[in-house]
């Protein structure tokens, strides 16, 4: 089986890397690129545990090969705080409490980053169904929800 | 395995009727790279076709829409102009799966994957779509109806690719709706569904009608008798009772991890009825 | 040592305030290491082969092919994993369900595992191990496997807990027993008897992290394992044992864990992950898969239960009975047992029994899910319970109030209870808005209570105080959902200063001594007991240190507010010495100030709740939909109130789901249909409301700020409650959960006669 060449971009950054023709993108980003970010829930799509930013599209890393970053643009976990400051919303689920094991944290907030850019002013409902592909087992989404709620407020006073 | 993302349709088909052993089409990969993590499938070639030229976009034309395989729901979703004029496809279309995979998953795959459950295949049956198939032989088109031909089955032959779907334009007075029966809210396959596409007449009478079913039988359903029942008649009890018990009547399902047949049964009917209402309403009729 | 664990009434300076956790800003930016996130140079990957059957005598396997695909580095099978359990049948079974030695007992029991350069080769080996199975008939319902016509999974148990021995082996490994009383004299005096049946399937924690672990065992004996446990220190002695190591050469480290509820409590791939390393001569990674984790991890029992309680036209209850059948898997457990103690805990009873039946069936070995085995019961008790009421003609929380557990009583499991919160969370749940508010149409709500033990158990914390007069807190239970934090304010309490001075730390096994498991909702009373301990214990150093540095005699110091201050006129003029002016003179009067504590945390104060919930039933489909939902709960003392919150909230949450959508589902020929989160349906955000809770601070006596555990008890009413709500909405009495659409609509339709 014959390596893929691949140069994309993540988080603002040129990468390159060499990958199976079969291989996901999230096993690039793990096992290769050393961002661990995302989480490997089912490897199916149906947890959302794995969420990044591919060319402004939502989608699951695991339902990514890695062979498709070919020029694109990639934005996980890794590139959301600005610095040593976070992103409001990474803010707001601490405040709020809003993780208890925090394994699906990472995915949560890169599916709220994408709900709230396209829907800054979002009503319970259209969080509620907005992060419908994002499992968590420890909050009963209870805390997550107010922290998306909060967060939206501050960045449409910023 | 081998993976290439040939530049034009001609190279894609080339690509495939040349190749031996097991190719598999990429577009969404929702469907392909579950079955290929799951061991189902372990594919000798993967010709991505997101950058063939066009196969992006849905084009609105004098005829209608012609909506490319590469089209992802959540582009679907965004379409002004099809939402107005096929607002029962647009449902089923952003019904699939999340926000995560609505970003990936296509019409084409979810046709081609050939599933009974699959979303928005009634709503594309009711809607009398057709496929746009592109082979070593040319192009030719078929109701898409025509292309599953029973579970994870197609009709398409080796090196055959559908390169579109086409939508007609509306007459006036028309409306769809596509309604699925889940457990949870969201993220469910569906247990039972129905797609509902009406034209009346200025009187509000069903001029026209095509009723389908999902997840009924080995393949969608599309029920003729229960088109006549509406036909010739406004949106009467009497009417959507009828519908509702030809649907009922006409599914052949299965008990399984999702539902059982008595169930299937029962709600075929009351998603008929419910789809018929919201198709009905947005034909303008009252 | 000195330490007294009574409760004492005390006003908080940090305890009870909502501090941002330690380990928040990680698990914000994706920093947190959990268990796959973790490698090592040079490591293999590791797969485990599973069988396809639910039940086969493992004839031959030959591995062969498998080790000679190059890139592979080891194979093993159960002869790589001799038993060495000398007798412990409690640990052969763990040793059975790592690695299938005779018979594969279920669809996923391991059979071999490969060690490869990566993923791509071990799943090639997989496919070259051949083995030889014969398949055997098998039996996954409860009911069906205690029928004398059901095949016998082992035929060495003989139903332990009867009077007779049983001549012939069965499926039951034991019987037991629970209660007081008289209970057919007590139905005799009932103007009112309800009796009904009920079965509940078997569900998943769920947790969204997957099994994960790297294991590295060296030719000199010694070895690290790497893993997301609920108890790195148990899974170290089960694992040793297993390996014929010394516990002390194997450290473990505990990763952040996604999740847990019960279900990582037990060893399932460590041992082979650390057999193949020390097979290989090389470190191992193996994490299991979604599909795995469902077929080969440890789900909850699924049940068969009969209820009949009894009442006067008063409203007192005058007997009640039941009789409960668990699934244990393959191997034997007391998962009945436990349902038969907390059935009737909630109430004072004169007459009261029930009796437990464990049952062996071809599934999974079945595991600790968060209060394990009470949901069940109390799903059956307290369906009983409300229809009870209605008969009676009576408000279904008068009628419960009425009967309610009060300090003294005798609880139906056998212990006399002290203060305990079943009568105030009734009181609180009738006076709460929620039970007032209007419903529609096709609504309905319902209400239940629940109980569970709480543990204390071994636990061991050293608390260091550095130089810069920052604390760091070394606590050996792992942290599952802000513990740190919680622990951070009780260190910060004691000592007097701020919580941000406080670090803390979840150890690894060479690092501290014992501690059990962060289970039985021990984790924060537990730890927080032994946190007390070390900070007492390093305040009496410091009284030492201050007063050398003083030099008065130690009586005459007390420690206030952070600071030591000489008592007493003839120090006038001696200015307190701050918690961080003492530690800076460590150096010059005697070296490091430390505290620590090694204790069992007896005492654990039980805890009951009420949940109140508000559900819609579409009658022509069966869908369910939560309106509205309230929890009440007595946490004793919340440390930290947001976390206590997340904890009611998660438990409902999940009692949610068992009671309106997830179960196993087995085909006929005993393969498990739904092993992933598409159809195995966990609730989905858009399928809840917001959860409202409650808390209240009943103390318990036995922990010095009254901390009760607040983990487990918000998953046992779901069941109950969601059933009463969606009996009240459909008109009819749901008994089997999950209440799922088709048992929903079949219910109705049932009803209707049609």
């Amino acid at each position: 089986m014959a390596g893929v060449a691949v140069s994309t971009t993540i988080n603002g950054d040129n990468v390159e890397y060499l990958c199976q023709p079969d291989e996901t993108l999230l096993d690039v980003l793990r096992d290769r690129l050393g961002l661990t970010g995302a989480k490997e829930g089912c490897g199916t799509g149906d947890c959302g545990a794995c969420s990044i930013i591919l060319d402004d599209r939502l989608v699951c890393s695991c339902l990514v090969l890695g062979a498709e970053a070919e020029g694109r643009r990639v934005e996980t976990i890794e590139g959301m705080a600005h610095g040593d400051k976070l992103h409001p919303l990474q803010q707001k689920f601490l405040e709020h409490a809003a993780l208890q094991c925090g394994i699906c944290t990472p995915g949560f907030l890169i599916a709220a980053k994408d709900l709230l850019a396209k829907n800054p002013d979002p009503t319970e409902e259209e969080i509620r169904f907005g992060l419908a592909g994002n499992l968590c087992r420890c909050t009963g989404y209870d805390k997550i929800v107010r922290a998306v709620q909060d967060a939206a407020s501050v960045m449409k006073g910023a | 395995m081998r993976y290439i993302r040939p530049l034009s349709m001609e190279d894609a088909v080339g690509q495939l009727a040349g190749s031996s052993g097991t190719a598999a089409i990429l577009a969404g990969g929702s469907d392909l790279l579950v079955r290929m993590k799951g061991g189902f499938i372990e594919p000798d070639l993967i010709v991505d076709i997101k950058a063939i030229d066009g196969l992006g976009e849905i084009r609105e034309t004098a005829e209608g829409f012609s909506i490319g395989a590469a089209v992802s729901c959540a582009l679907m979703g965004e379409s002004v102009a099809l939402n107005r004029e096929w607002p029962g496809v647009v449902e089923a279309a952003k019904l699939i799966g999340s926000k995560q995979v609505q970003g990936r998953c296509t019409i084409v795959g979810n046709l081609c994957n050939a599933s009974p459950a699959a979303d928005s295949v009634p709503a594309l049956v009711a809607a009398a779509a057709r496929a746009l198939i592109i082979g070593p032989g040319g192009r030719r088109t078929v109701p898409v109806e025509a292309v599953p031909t029973g579970p994870g089955k197609t009709s398409l032959a080796k090196g055959e690719i559908i390169e579109a779907i086409l939508l007609d334009r509306r007459a006036p007075r028309s409306g769809d709706a596509y309604l699925r029966f889940i457990p949870r809210t969201e993220m469910d396959i569906a247990v039972v569904s129905a797609g509902v596409n009406l034209t009346l007449d200025e009187q509000g009478v069903v001029k026209s009608a095509r009723v389908s079913l999902g997840a009924v039988a080995p393949t969608v359903l599309l029920v003729e008798e229960a088109a006549e029942a509406l036909i010739g008649r406004k949106l009467d009890e009497a009417a959507l009772e009828r519908l509702a018990k030809v649907c009922s009547g006409a599914c052949r399902p299965i008990d399984d991890k999702r539902g059982t047949v008595e169930f299937r049964r029962k709600v075929a009917g009351v998603l008929a009825r419910r789809a018929a209402t919201t198709a009905y309403a947005r034909a303008g009729g009252k | 040592m000195n330490f007294d664990p009574r409760y004492s009434s005390r006003s908080f300076a940090s305890v009870g305030t909502r501090p941002i956790r330690p380990d928040g800003v990680d698990k914000v930016t994706g920093r947190a290491r959990y268990g796959a996130d973790f490698n090592m140079a040079g490591q293999l990957v590791g797969r485990v082969l599973r069988s396809p059957h639910a039940h086969a005598t493992i004839r031959k396997i030959d591995t062969s092919k498998a080790e000679k695909l190059p890139g592979v580095k080891a194979v093993i099978t159960a002869a790589d994993l001799p038993d060495l359990t000398d007798g412990d049948a409690a640990m052969y079974d763990i040793l059975d369900n790592c690695m299938a030695r005779k018979k594969a007992l279920y669809d996923g029991h391991a059979v071999a595992a490969v060690a490869a350069v990566d993923a791509r080769t071990a799943t090639q080996a997989l496919k070259l191990i051949e083995v030889d199975y014969e398949v055997l008939p098998h039996v996954t319902d409860v009911d069906e496997a205690m029928k004398h016509s059901a095949p016998v999974l082992n035929d060495s148990i003989f139903t332990e807990g009867v009077e007779e021995k049983p001549t012939k082996p069965s499926n039951v490994t034991k019987r037991s027993q629970y209660g007081h009383g008289d209970v057919r004299e007590g139905f005799a005096q009932a103007d009112y008897v309800v009796e009904r049946s009920f079965k509940t399937e078997q569900t998943h924690q769920g947790y969204i992290e997957p099994h994960a672990c790297v294991a590295s065992v060296s030719s000199d004996g010694t070895a690290d394992l790497w893993v997301c446990t609920q108890g790195h220190f148990v899974y170290r002695q089960h694992c040793a044992q297993l390996l014929g190591m010394e516990a002390s050469k194997l450290r473990v480290t505990s990763s952040e864990i996604g999740g847990g509820f019960g279900g990582k409590t037990h060893v399932w791939a460590e041992p082979v992950a650390l057999a193949l390393s020390r097979k290989a001569g090389r470190p191992v990674k193996l994490v299991m898969t979604r599909d795995e984790v469902f077929r080969a991890s440890g789900p909850t029992s699924a049940t068969s239960i009969d209820v009949k309680i009894g009442a006067r036209k008063d409203g007192t209850i005058t007997a009640a009975e039941a009789t409960l059948r668990y699934s244990c898997g393959p191997y034997a457990g007391m998962w009945a047992e436990l349902g038969a103690m907390t059935a009737f805990a909630c109430y004072k009873l004169d007459n009261v029994k029930t009796v437990g039946y464990e049952v062996l069936v071809n599934r999974p070995k079945t595991a600790a899910y968060r209060a394990p085995s009470a949901p069940m019961a109390a799903f059956a008790v307290e369906s009983a319970v409300d229809e009870l009421a209605k008969e009676i003609g009576m408000d279904p929380v008068e009628f419960r109030i009425r009967n309610a557990a009060q300090e003294g009583t005798r609880s139906s499991y056998g212990p006399v209870y002290g203060p305990i919160g079943i009568g105030p969370t009734l009181e609180a749940a009738k006076n709460h808005p929620h039970m007032k508010a209007p419903l529609g149409k096709n609504q309905g709500r319902g209400m239940a209570c629940g109980f569970w033990f709480n543990f204390g158990g071994q636990t061991c914390t050293d608390l260091n105080i550095g130089m810069d007069g920052s604390v760091s807190l070394a606590v050996g239970t792992v942290d599952v959902g802000g513990s740190r934090a919680s622990l951070s304010l009780v260190a910060a309490e004691e000592l007097g200063i701020a919580y941000e001075q406080v670090k803390a730390v979840v150890a690894d096994t060479s690092s501290l001594g014992y501690n059990d498991m962060t289970d039985g909702s021990r984790g924060t009373f537990s730890s927080s007991m032994a946190t007390i301990s070390a900070a007492r214990n390093a305040i009496k150093v410091l009284r030492e240190r201050a007063a050398q540095m003083w030099d008065v005699p130690v009586d005459d110091v007390v420690w206030e507010k952070g600071h030591a201050i000489a008592k007493g006129e003839k120090y006038g003029n001696l200015a307190a010495l701050s918690l961080k002016e003492i530690a800076a003179a460590s150096g010059k009067t005697g070296g490091p100030i430390a505290g620590h504590s090694e204790l069992v945390a007896d005492g654990a104060g039980v805890s009951f709740a009420t949940h109140i919930c508000d559900i819609e039933v579409d009658p022509e489909t069966g869908a369910t939909r939560v309106l509205r939902y309230t929890v009440v709960q007595d946490a004793g003392k919340a440390v930290h109130p947001t976390y206590v919150e997340g904890q009611y909230q998660g438990g409902a949450a999940q009692g949610i789901g068992w009671a309106l959508n997830e179960e196993y589902i087995y085909a006929k020929d005993g393969r498990l249909q739904n092993a992933g989160f598409l159809d195995y349906r966990i609730p989905v955000c858009s399928d809840l409301p917001m959860i409202d809770t409650q808390i209240l601070e009943i103390p318990n006596p036995n922990h010095p700020y009254g901390v009760r555990g607040v983990g487990e008890t918000s998953i046992v009413p779901p069941l109950a409650a969601i059933a009463n709500a969606v009996s009240n909405a459909a008109g009819v009495r749901m008994t089997h959960i999950p209440m799922s659409p088709p048992r929903v609509l079949a219910a109705i339709e049932a009803e209707r006669g049609g």
